[in-house]
C-alpha cells in the first residue's frame, strides 16, 4: 500500500517535488534536510572518535607498550573526548530535534529556518577546524576540560591548544543560534491545542535542553575569551605569576561543563520517554512528573559544578554544599527511571530493537548514576578522581546512557527520516553484541580504577594487576567498533532495500506518524489540531486504523526559499575565529577582512526574500 | 528583515512574534555571558600584582557624562519606536537619529578614555585590572557598536520610508537589544568605576 502511495506520488503535480542534487542540499533551509545533515556529520565524528578510542585501547592492551609516543596519546584522549562531546552526541540530539521537533509540534519548519542552516554550517566547520590539527601535527593536547595553567602559552607552545580553543568558539557559536531557534520554535509554533503540557516528552526534554544550552554556553565562550586573551594578547588571567588564578577556569569551566552533561542526557531521556510508551502499548506513566523531574535536574544542574572541582581544596563549606545539591539530583534522576518502569510495567511489550536499545539504556544508565552518587561524596571523590573509576562512571552515563537511547531513536525513527525500515534481525545482534561489549570495556574500569590506575596516562607498569582488564577493556573495545559495524551494514542494507516503510509502522502515538514516511517537504498538507497528549492513539480509538496518508500535491503551501547565505555566513563566523589564530602570522588586516565579509554576508542575508 | 516563512507568520502558539521570543531569547543567554564576565572581574578586584589599580586610573565625572548619554538613549528609541507605530516619520527619523549620535558619543567616550588610559601606562598587559577592565568593559562597548549600526541600519530605511507602522517591529526588536545593553551598563558602571576604591 505504501508503495502505491509512492509511485502515486510521481504522478501528482507538486509544488514541492523532492529535490535533488549537492546544490540543493547547501541552499537547504528545510529542517528536515538539515537534521539528516547533522545525523550524517555527527555519525562520522562519532566514529572518527571511535577510532581514536580504538587506538588508545590498543596502547592501553599491555603494560609499557610503545605503540603510541606520550605525546600522540595525549592528543588522542584530548580530541576524543571533545570529538565525542561536542562533534558526535550534541550535534546526534541536534539532527533528532532538527527532524522531529517541528513534526512532533504540528508545525511546517522551525521559526527561523535560514538560521537553522547556518546553526548546521557552523557546526561543519567548527568541527573541521579542529580536526584539520592533525594535518598540522598540532592536535589538542590537554585534555577536554583543558586546565589552565597547563594551556598557557609557558606549558603550551604551538597551535594545539589555539585549534582547540577557537574550534570550541565556533562550535558554541552554532550551539546558541540553535538553541534561540529551538526555543523560539517550541514557545511559538506549537499546533492548535497543544499546550505545553500536552507536548511529546522528547519535545519537552529537548526544550528544557535549549535553556541549558543558552544559559550554560555563554560561560564557556568567556572562560575560553580570557584564555585567547593570555595566549594571543599577552594577558594574565590564569597566569599565577602575575596574580591569576588558574582555578577561576575550572569554575568557569565546569559552570558551563555541568550543565552540558545535561544537554548530552536529557534529549537522551526524551528519546527513551518516546519509545517506551509506544512499544509497551501504554501512555508515559507519570507524564506531569516527568516534566517536572526533568526541568529540576536541569536546575540543579546549575548548582552542582564544584563537584568536579573537590580535589582543589575548596574548603569543607563549599564541599558540604556541593556534596548535597549533587545527591539532590539523584531525586528527581529515580522518578525519570521510576517512571520509565512503571511504563513498561503491565504493557505489552514489543520486544523490538528500539525497545530493546532503551532498556538497556535504563540499565546501563542506572550503573553510571550509582557509581555518579559515590563520587558526590569528597572522601570518596578524593580517592576515585583522576582515576579510570571515573572514565568507567562517565562511560556507563554517556555511552551507556545517552549513544544506546540515540541509537534506539535511530532504530525508532529510521522509517519516518528515510521511508525504510532498517532490519529487525541485525538490530538485535547490533544490541547484544553492543551491551555484551560495551559492558566488557568500562566494567572493568571501575576495578583498574579504585586499584588506583590513572586516567590520562599513556601507560602502565607491569605487576600492578592491571593487565588482564586492561587487555578485556581492549577486546571489548573492539568488538564495540564491530557491533557499529553492524550497524553501518543495516544501514546500507536498508538504504539498498525498497522504500516502502508505512507511515506509522510502530503503531506510534505522536503527530510524526500521521503523515508519510518520509515526510514531504511541507510536513503537513494541513495543519494539525490536537486535544490530547497521544493525539495519534486517540484518533485510532475512535476511527479505527488509519489509512496511509496520501503524498499530495501541497499547492499553495508557501514554503522558505533556499539560500546560500547562512553558508556564506557561517564562513564569516569562523573565518573572524581563525583569523584571531592567525594574527601571527598574518596581521590584523586579515581579521578586519573577515569580519567585513560576516557583515557583507548577514546584510545579504537579511535583505534577501525569505 | 523576516526570516520566517509566510506561512509561519500568521499565527503563532502565543501570539508573539517570534522574532521577539528569540531576542528575549538571546538577552537571557547574553545575561550569563556578562554576568561571567563581571563576575570575573569581581574575583580579580584589587588583586593586581603591581599599578596602576582601579582607584588610582579611573576617572568618574566623564564616565558619568557617558553614562547619562547612554540611559536618555533608551528613552530616545522608545520615542522612535513609538512615531514608528503611529506612522509619524517625522518623529521616528529625529528620535532614532538622536539614539544613534547617543550611541556613537558613547562609544566615542570610550574610545578617548581608553586611550588616555593606555597613555597613562595602563594596558591590557599591564596587570589583572587592565585585563579585566579593558575585557569587561571593552565587550560592553562592542555590543554597543553592533547595537549602533544595527539602528543606523534602520535608521536608513527609515529615511527610504521602509519602517511603516506594520514593520516598527523591527525597530521593536532593535529596541529591546538597546535597553539590555543599557541596563547592563547600568549594572557595569557601578561594579567598575563606583566601587573603584574597593577593599575586597
Amino acid at each position: 500500500m505504501a508503495t502505491s502511495a509512492i509511485s502515486h506520488a510521481d504522478q501528482v503535480p507538486s509544488d514541492h517535488a523532492e529535490k535533488r542534487g549537492l546544490w540543493s542540499w547547501i541552499t537547504t533551509v528545510d529542517h528536515k534536510r538539515i537534521g539528516i545533515l547533522y545525523g550524517a556529520t555527527a555519525f562520522i565524528f562519532f566514529l572518527m572518535g571511535g577510532i581514536e578510542a580504538l587506538l588508545i585501547r590498543w596502547q592501553l592492551a599491555r603494560p609499557e607498550n610503545t605503540f603510541l609516543s606520550p605525546e600522540l596519546y595525549n592528543e588522542l584522549f584530548t580530541m576524543h573526548g571533545t570529538t565525542m562531546i561536542f562533534l558526535a552526541v550534541m550535534p546526534l540530539s541536534a539532527a533528532f530535534f532538527n527532524y522531529f521537533i517541528p513534526l512532533q509540534l504540528g508545525a511546517r519548519d522551525v521559526a527561523f529556518p535560514r538560521l537553522n542552516a547556518f546553526s548546521y554550517w557552523v557546526f561543519l566547520l567548527g568541527g573541521l577546524w579542529l580536526n584539520i590539527s592533525f594535518l598540522f601535527n598540532a592536535a589538542p593536547n590537554a585534555g577536554w576540560f583543558g586546565y589552565a595553567n597547563l594551556t598557557t602559552n609557558q606549558f603550551s607552545p604551538g597551535l594545539n591548544i589555539d585549534f582547540w580553543m577557537i574550534g570550541l568558539q565556533i562550535l558554541g557559536v552554532a550551539s546558541l543560534a540553535a538553541a534561540v531557534n529551538f526555543f523560539t520554535t517550541v514557545v511559538n509554533l506549537r499546533a492548535k491545542g497543544m499546550k505545553f503540557m500536552r507536548m511529546p516528552m522528547f519535545t519537552w526534554m529537548s526544550f528544557i535542553t535549549q535553556v541549558l544550552l543558552l544559559l550554560a554556553f555563554p560561560v564557556i565562550t568567556v572562560a575560553l575569551i580570557l584564555l585567547m586573551f593570555d595566549r594571543f594578547f599577552g594577558t594574565h588571567f590564569y597566569i599565577p605569576a602575575s596574580g591569576g588564578d588558574p582555578i577561576l577556569w575550572q569554575h568557569l569551566f565546569w559552570i558551563f561543563g555541568h550543565p552540558e552533561v545535561y544537554i548530552l542526557i536529557l534529549p537522551a531521556f526524551g528519546v527513551v520517554s518516546e519509545v517506551l510508551p509506544v512499544f509497551s502499548r501504554k501512555p508515559l506513566f507519570g507524564y506531569a512528573a516527568m516534566v517536572f523531574s526533568g526541568i529540576f535536574i536541569a536546575f540543579l544542574g546549575f548548582g552542582v559544578w564544584a563537584h568536579h572541582m573537590f580535589a582543589t581544596g575548596m574548603g569543607p563549606i563549599a564541599d558540604t554544599a556541593f556534596s548535597l545539591t549533587t545527591m539532590l539530583i539523584a531525586i528527581p534522576t529515580g522518578v525519570k527511571i521510576f517512571n520509565w518502569l512503571g511504563t513498561m510495567a503491565g504493557g505489552s511489550l514489543q520486544m523490538k530493537t528500539p525497545l530493546l536499545f532503551s532498556i538497556g539504556f535504563i540499565a546501563m544508565f542506572i550503573i553510571g548514576g550509582l557509581s555518579g552518587v559515590m563520587h558526590a561524596s569528597p572522601p570518596a571523590d578524593l580517592q576515585q578522581t583522576d582515576s579510570y573509576f571515573i572514565v568507567a562512571h562517565f562511560h556507563y552515563v554517556l555511552f551507556g546512557g545517552s549513544i544506546f537511547a540515540l541509537t534506539s531513536g535511530a532504530y525508532y525513527w529510521w522509517p519516518k527520516m528515510f521511508g525504510r525500515m532498517l532490519d529487525e534481525k541485525i538490530g538485535k545482534v547490533h544490541f547484544w553484541l553492543m551491551l555484551i561489549a560495551f559492558n566488557l570495556t568500562f566494567f572493568p574500569m571501575h576495578f583498574v580504577g579504585l586499584h588506583g590506575m590513572p586516567r590520562r596516562v599513556y601507560t602502565y607498569p607491569a605487576g600492578l594487576g592491571f593487565e588482564t582488564m586492561n587487555m578485556l577493556e581492549t577486546v571489548g573495545a573492539l568488538l564495540l567498533a564491530l557491533s557499529q559495524a553492524i550497524f553501518i551494514w543495516n544501514i546500507i542494507k536498508a538504504w539498498r532495500g525498497p522504500r516502502n516503510a508505512p507511515a506509522d509502522p510502530w503503531n506510534g502515538a505522536t503527530l510524526e506518524w500521521a503523515i508519510p514516511s518520509p515526510p514531504q517537504e511541507f510536513n503537513f498538507a494541513v495543519e494539525p489540531e490536537v486535544h490530547s497528549r497521544d493525539p495519534l492513539w486517540e484518533q485510532k480509538r475512535q476511527q479505527g486504523p488509519l489509512p496511509e496518508p496520501e503524498r499530495v500535491g501541497g499547492q499553495g503551501i508557501h514554503l522558505p526559499n533556499p539560500s546560500f547565505w547562512p553558508l556564506l555566513t557561517a564562513t564569516g563566523v569562523a573565518g573572524i575565529f581563525i583569523s584571531m589564530m592567525m594574527i601571527q602570522f598574518l596581521g590584523w588586516w586579515f581579521v578586519v577582512a573577515m569580519v567585513l565579509w560576516f557583515l557583507f554576508s548577514v546584510y545579504n542575508w537579511i535583505f534577501e526574500p525569505a | 528583515m523576516s526570516d520566517h516563512s509566510h506561512a509561519l507568520e500568521h499565527h503563532t502558539a502565543t501570539g508573539l512574534d517570534s522574532r521577539k521570543v528569540a531576542i528575549w531569547t538571546f538577552i537571557g543567554s547574553e545575561c550569563m555571558f556578562f554576568a561571567s564576565l563581571i563576575g570575573t572581574y569581581l574575583v580579580y578586584h584589587g588583586k593586581s600584582l603591581s599599578g596602576p589599580t582601579a582607584g588610582e586610573t579611573l576617572e568618574i565625572p566623564l564616565v558619568t557624562g557617558g553614562t547619562a548619554v547612554l540611559l536618555f538613549s533608551s528613552f530616545f528609541v522608545v520615542m522612535a519606536l513609538n512615531g514608528a507605530q503611529r506612522g509619524n516619520r517625522r518623529s521616528l527619523l529625529f528620535w532614532l537619529s538622536a539614539t544613534v549620535l547617543a550611541g556613537l558619543s558613547f562609544v566615542g567616550m570610550q574610545i578617548y578614555e581608553f586611550s588616555h588610559f593606555v597613555h597613562e601606562g595602563l594596558t591590557i598587559k599591564t596587570n589583572l585590572f587592565g585585563a579585566t577592565f579593558y575585557t569587561l568593559t571593552g565587550f560592553h562597548g562592542t555590543h554597543v557598536s553592533i547595537g549602533v549600526l544595527w539602528l543606523a541600519t534602520l535608521l536608513i530605511l527609515a529615511f527610504r520610508g521602509k519602517i511603516t507602522p506594520e514593520k516598527a517591529i523591527n525597530l521593536e526588536i532593535a529596541a529591546l537589544y538597546w535597553h539590555f545593553v543599557d541596563v547592563v551598563w547600568v549594572v557595569i558602571f557601578p561594579v567598575v568605576y563606583l566601587m573603584k576604591d574597593w577593599k575586597p
